[in-house]
């Protein structure tokens, strides 16, 4: 690894830790900014016990101490309790929903990369035939259609008027419909990803060389095509996993999995504010550590690329 | 060679080169039609793409719909048949299916007189679904043109500035753009929108704004505080490649006057580019807000968008599927057009994509 590249890495190290904090940061002051402060419950409390609440969680602290020993308990890993779901610490309830999040989301991701680039070359080499025109509008519609309204569609048509799967994303047969919901956007992404750099590798110079010394067919695929067209691929992975995980927040809401995002969309409903710092954080980490590798990644492997 | 020198050199006059044009050679003076503008070009360009027209014509129609339906459809979105002053509740408006009619209504049919039909039924607490179906649409579009705009002037006058200045201005707002781009953006909305609209409430109280209602304020608090950063980078992107392009240089030795290079030269090669990612962010807005509606972060109720009915419609999912299916289909069509319509701009529009 040359030095340049090294600087590169270095550079987006820095750049990752500083976004971090600031996501820290602004979650931290974002909930503070909550009227009455993130302590405030809809039943009438009395003052002494307010008061109580208070000085048990450090709120009574001015606002600047209480951001350094929330800053110094996050990089430690302690979120704090759950302010609604009584003596669950934070981390306990992401660690447990992230268990669910991470099979959903790996195999969903998995199944795009492998399903889109297939279905991409297949589309490069069958260009402007039947095939390519109907691969090619299928994934303009699903690239179209949120997440939501695909997984509530799924569920209509296949646990409602057809009992294939059960509604209830608990089970493992419920992860079917969740997984196929979270897949058909970046399938259809990679898709078409894979089909434009496709084409634009087989009409480079090797690839004719290869041609002309009597390579034929899908050797030319496996051999010397696959290998640069699934470069821009790679850049794909950290926008992929945010979608992923902004999907899973409704698609886990809709089939009822009882995962990480479904934590959060429960804690902003029930306003279990430790709760919604705590997976922001979390997740928002989870997506700049992996659009810094990604980046990272296209870096090293495609050498050809300035590094600014 | 010497030759062919002194000869270029001499001041001797050839004097074919004085004969009359014939008329034949004079044909080639002749302008057969009006040169077209840049504008022109792009319009016909648009025209013949099929995909884009047709996209085009769906969003208008859809448009139009959003727009003229409410105004003389006898429903209205926020009535609750059902609950009509002076009478006690009648349950039987609840839960039509569509073309269904109210106990109360088939007595009217059987005495004769007309009642206007419920397309989509009504929903559980018996509004009419059809009317609000349009009007979801036509808040989702309100607020996906709105935010876009929103965007569009932060952008353009961040955007400019940055460009413009350069220096330490310039470096200062592109760190802040570099850092809100590298954040996670849809969990810092969901979280902006969670807390905003709390805080948002009381603050408009007895103002205008109030009928809006403070998620939608909340709505474009968000967009102008997150999403103008695209755009500002776009801006002065173009500011700063354009003034260093060799056409300026040209046109300027060429003798143009700085309103002429501006008029002819930067503002059609800047506003397409500009336009078109306008053009595609009222999508992405739309998305948004629908996004958020479904987690319940959208408009206040009982105003309608198309993500708060698809939402809603979760609840009674295996009775009333075509309540999600409605407002799914018009949210794709929507999106799809919307997007396949803003490709159609930019192959049509954008200068630098024409080999």
């Amino acid at each position: 690894m040359n030095p340049k590249t090294l600087k590169y890495i270095l550079k987006r190290l820095v750049l990752g830790v500083f976004t971090v904090w600031v996501v820290i940061t602004l979650t931290f002051f974002i909930m503070h900014a909550v009227p009455g402060g993130p302590f405030l419950s809809e039943k009438a409390v009395s003052p002494a016990a307010q008061a109580a609440m208070e000085a048990k969680y450090g709120l009574d602290k001015p606002l600047m101490t209480q951001y350094v020993t929330y800053l110094t308990d996050v990089v430690q890993f302690r979120f704090g309790p759950s302010l609604k779901q009584r003596g669950r610490m934070v981390i306990d309830i992401i660690t447990d929903g992230l268990q669910v999040s991470a099979k959903l989301g790996i195999l969903a991701a998995f199944l795009a990369l492998i399903i889109g680039v297939v279905l991409g070359s297949v589309a490069a080499l069958r260009r402007n035939t039947i095939l390519d025109r109907v691969i090619m509008i299928i994934t303009t519609a699903f690239v179209s259609m949120p997440s939501f309204i695909m997984g509530s569609l799924l569920l209509v048509a296949f646990t409602i008027r057809v009992h294939w799967f059960p509604a209830n994303g608990a089970s493992a047969g419920g992860l079917v419909l969740p997984i196929i919901t979270l897949m058909l956007y970046p399938m259809s992404y990679i898709t078409r990803l894979t089909r434009s750099s496709m084409l634009d590798v087989l009409g480079q110079d090797y690839i004719r060389t290869a041609k002309a010394k009597g390579v034929t067919g899908w050797k030319i695929i496996f051999g010397h095509a696959l290998k640069n067209a699934l470069i821009p691929v790679i850049t794909y992975f950290g926008p992929m996993l945010a979608y992923i995980v902004t999907g899973s927040l409704v698609v886990e809401q809709i089939f009822a999995v009882p995962g990480i995002g479904r934590a959060f969309v429960q804690s902003i409903i029930n306003r279990d504010y430790m709760l919604i710092m705590g997976t922001t954080i979390v997740l928002a980490t989870l997506i700049v550590v992996m659009n810094l590798v990604s980046d990272i990644l296209y870096k090293i492997v495609d050498p050809r690329i300035n590094l600014e | 060679m010497d030759n062919t020198n002194v000869k270029r050199l001499s001041l001797q006059v050839n004097l074919d080169d004085f004969i009359p044009a014939t008329e034949k050679e004079k044909e080639y003076m002749v302008t057969m039609r009006p040169s077209t503008t840049f504008f022109q070009d792009g319009v016909a360009r648009l025209k013949k793409n099929k995909v884009a027209m047709v996209s085009m014509i769906i969003i208008l129609l859809i448009t139009l719909m959003a727009i003229f339906i409410p105004m003389f459809w006898p429903y209205k979105y926020e009535t609750m048949l059902g609950m009509q002053p002076g009478k006690p509740m009648d349950a039987s408006f609840n839960n039509l299916h569509p073309m269904e009619y109210s106990t109360s209504e088939q007595a009217l049919i059987e005495s004769g007189e007309k009642v206007f039909p419920h397309l989509f039924g009504t929903d559980s607490q018996g509004r009419d679904y059809f009317i609000r179906v349009v009007y979801g649409t036509r808040i989702s579009l309100a607020v996906g043109f709105f935010a876009s705009i929103i965007v569009l002037v932060i952008g353009i006058v961040v955007g400019s500035i940055s460009g413009y200045f350069g220096g330490i201005v310039d470096i200062i707002i592109m760190r802040i753009v570099d850092v809100i781009y590298s954040l996670p953006d849809m969990l810092m909305v969901i979280l902006l929108a969670a807390v905003l609209r709390q805080r948002l409430a009381p603050a408009i109280e007895g103002t205008p704004l109030a009928a809006i209602g403070s998620n939608i304020i909340s709505l474009f608090v968000i967009f102008a505080l997150w999403y103008w950063v695209g755009m500002s980078r776009l801006v002065r992107g173009q500011i700063l490649s354009l003034r260093e392009q060799e056409y300026v240089l040209a046109a300027q030795t060429a003798g143009a006057k700085g309103s002429r290079i501006i008029r002819k030269h930067l503002i059609p090669n800047c506003i397409s580019v500009i336009v078109i990612s306008t053009a595609l962010q009222i999508p992405s807005a739309i998305f948004t807000e629908s996004y958020l509606s479904f987690l319940g972060l959208g408009v206040n109720a009982p105003m309608p968008s198309l993500g708060s009915l698809a939402s809603d419609a979760l609840n009674g999912l295996s009775s009333y599927p075509y309540r999600l299916v409605i407002p799914a289909i018009v949210i794709s069509l929507i999106v799809l057009s919307l997007n396949l319509f803003g490709d159609g701009l930019r192959d049509a529009f954008d200068p630098k994509l024409n080999s």
